[in-house]
């Protein structure tokens, strides 16, 4: 338990210290809002969609936390690369502790981001009617980041140079936010687009957000939430797997 | 008695048409309390024998043992008994020299109290316990250097693997480390198994002398006793004379040379 929190608490640290970073992550997202509430706001409006910013909020939440996560596996690439990847290589610990140390720190940095635009949506007029919808939003939050934080270590411990990692994350991460509905609604895309959205798991991530703080759902709240549950679990797997059998060069 | 056992070794890597074979059946015992040299050319193996005793790379056969913990059954245990400073830096440049040795505490569980008490004496010992709060980034070679000398020594290990621990210091700082080095042999009984490219720090501090070339070992002996055998002044003539070549020769290291091509496919 000490071991992953005290890595958790080195993740949590060297995102606090770097402030441009948490700004920087921001700017996207808040990019987003701006573009596409007063864009598409209008239209989706006059489409007959309810108000465009509770829809678009959760999404661009999502966004902004798929972002963040799935990249705090680069850390794992300067770790390699700066080598304190041996130190915590040659301790007396178990590889899954260093994972999910590593993990959870990740995920708990990007739903905060997620939590900061969360804060900012509010200034668009974006409103939550309860208490425990905020509480479930949080849960939401913490779980996409935890799906993409995972996904990302995954990625990043198979691979060792920056490149190879932003290459492979550039064909990775806008199809994921595109066809996760996060944008525009599911439900009247054609057959074959919708059959591809049941893969992403970040399609439950923000279909739960949505349940969680406007009471709108797609899937299904707790399906949503057995989803998630499973793929972090799957990923945590696969990652502790690849940290036991490989060597440090 | 012998805390280092390494029995017929054998490390191979993959490379594009075949293998490589970087370390080739060496066996070598290393006696608690010895100051251990380990000496050869680069790409002769040493860094690939130091990563397999230390866990962080598997071997393809023989056995490795450590403190009487085998390094592929039961590495934790293995862990345990050794501190390293590695060739290249693994601290972390966004923490400072105190989280660092505080992480590193953690890692080998040491109790809160013990930790802090032992975090303030091996600052002090390497003299950065006035830079306990800077970031390691802006902390000089020197400096980094010792921080994980001290950071190495935080859980009392029985053996310090220290791979090159003097490249690219000024040799005032080298006789000071060396100083730490020898001080912590004899004070706290410290294993100490080292590589060095300078032959006459080896021949000044080590009491066993390793010759390693071309993944094999080609010497194990007492400085003394290797320059009465080859008949010789000084280790470094001994080495030419036993290796056919200068220790300074470069031939690039095995290691790096896999890892280029790996990571590019061909070179």
């Amino acid at each position: 338990m000490k071991v992953i929190y005290i890595l958790w608490l080195r993740q949590i640290k060297r995102y606090w210290r770097s402030k441009s970073r948490i700004i920087g992550s921001l700017m996207q997202p808040l990019l987003f809002l701006v573009a596409f509430s007063f864009g598409f706001g209008p239209v989706f409006e006059k489409a007959g969609g309810e108000n465009y910013i509770e829809f678009l909020t959760p999404g661009i939440i999502g966004m902004s936390i798929l972002f963040t996560s799935i990249f705090s596996g680069i850390d794992l690439i300067w770790d390699k690369q700066f080598g304190f990847i041996k130190e915590t290589f040659v301790a007396p610990v178990s590889r899954y502790k260093i994972i999910l140390g590593r993990i959870l720190g990740g995920a708990t940095t990007s739903s905060f981001q997620g939590f900061l635009v969360f804060l900012v949506s509010l200034l668009f007029g974006f409103k939550i009617t309860k208490f425990t919808s905020l509480i479930l939003g949080f849960v939401f939050m913490f779980l996409i980041a935890f799906v993409f934080a995972s996904l990302g270590t995954v990625i990043a411990s198979i691979l060792d140079d920056m490149q190879g990692f932003q290459l492979i994350m550039s064909f990775l991460v806008m199809p994921t936010l595109l066809f996760s509905g996060a944008i525009f609604p599911l439900n009247n895309l054609p057959e074959f687009l919708k059959f591809i959205t049941q893969f992403n798991p970040l399609s439950y991530g923000v279909d739960g957000l949505r349940w969680a703080l406007i009471s709108n759902s797609y899937f299904g709240g707790m399906f949503d939430l057995f989803v998630l549950f499973s793929v972090s679990l799957l990923f945590v797997v696969i990652a502790t797997y690849i940290f036991s059998i490989i060597e440090v060069k | 008695m012998f805390i280092i056992e390494v029995k017929n070794l054998v490390k191979k890597f993959k490379i594009k048409n075949g293998e490589f074979i970087a370390v080739n059946n060496a066996s070598f015992y290393v006696k608690k309390g010895e100051i251990f040299a380990f000496l050869g050319t680069n790409g002769a193996g040493k860094t690939t024998i130091i990563k397999i005793i230390t866990t962080l790379l598997h071997p393809t056969s023989g056995e490795v043992k450590l403190n009487g913990f085998d390094v592929v059954l039961s590495p934790n245990e293995a862990r345990k008994s050794f501190g390293i400073v590695f060739q290249d830096p693994s601290l972390d440049y966004k923490l400072t020299a105190y989280e660092n040795m505080e992480i590193h505490g953690v890692l080998y569980n040491l109790p809160k109290d013990l930790l802090k008490k032992r975090i303030e004496e091996l600052l002090k010992f390497v003299e950065l316990w006035d830079r306990k709060d800077d970031f390691v980034k802006n902390f000089s070679v020197g400096m980094k250097r010792r921080l994980e000398i001290a950071r190495g020594l935080l859980h009392h290990p029985k053996i310090l693997f220290l791979d090159e621990p003097t490249l690219g210091l000024d040799p005032q700082t080298r006789n000071h480390i060396w100083s730490y080095i020898k001080d912590l042999n004899i004070k706290e009984e410290i294993t100490v198994f080292f590589t060095t490219h300078y032959i006459e720090e080896a021949e000044k501090v080590a009491n066993k002398v390793a010759i390693i070339d071309k993944g094999q070992i080609i010497v194990l002996d007492s400085p003394q006793n290797i320059l009465e055998k080859t008949n010789t002044n000084s280790l470094e003539e001994a080495f030419i004379k036993l290796t056919g070549h200068s220790i300074r020769e470069e031939r690039g290291d095995s290691l790096d040379k896999v890892i280029l091509r790996s990571r590019f496919g061909r070179s």
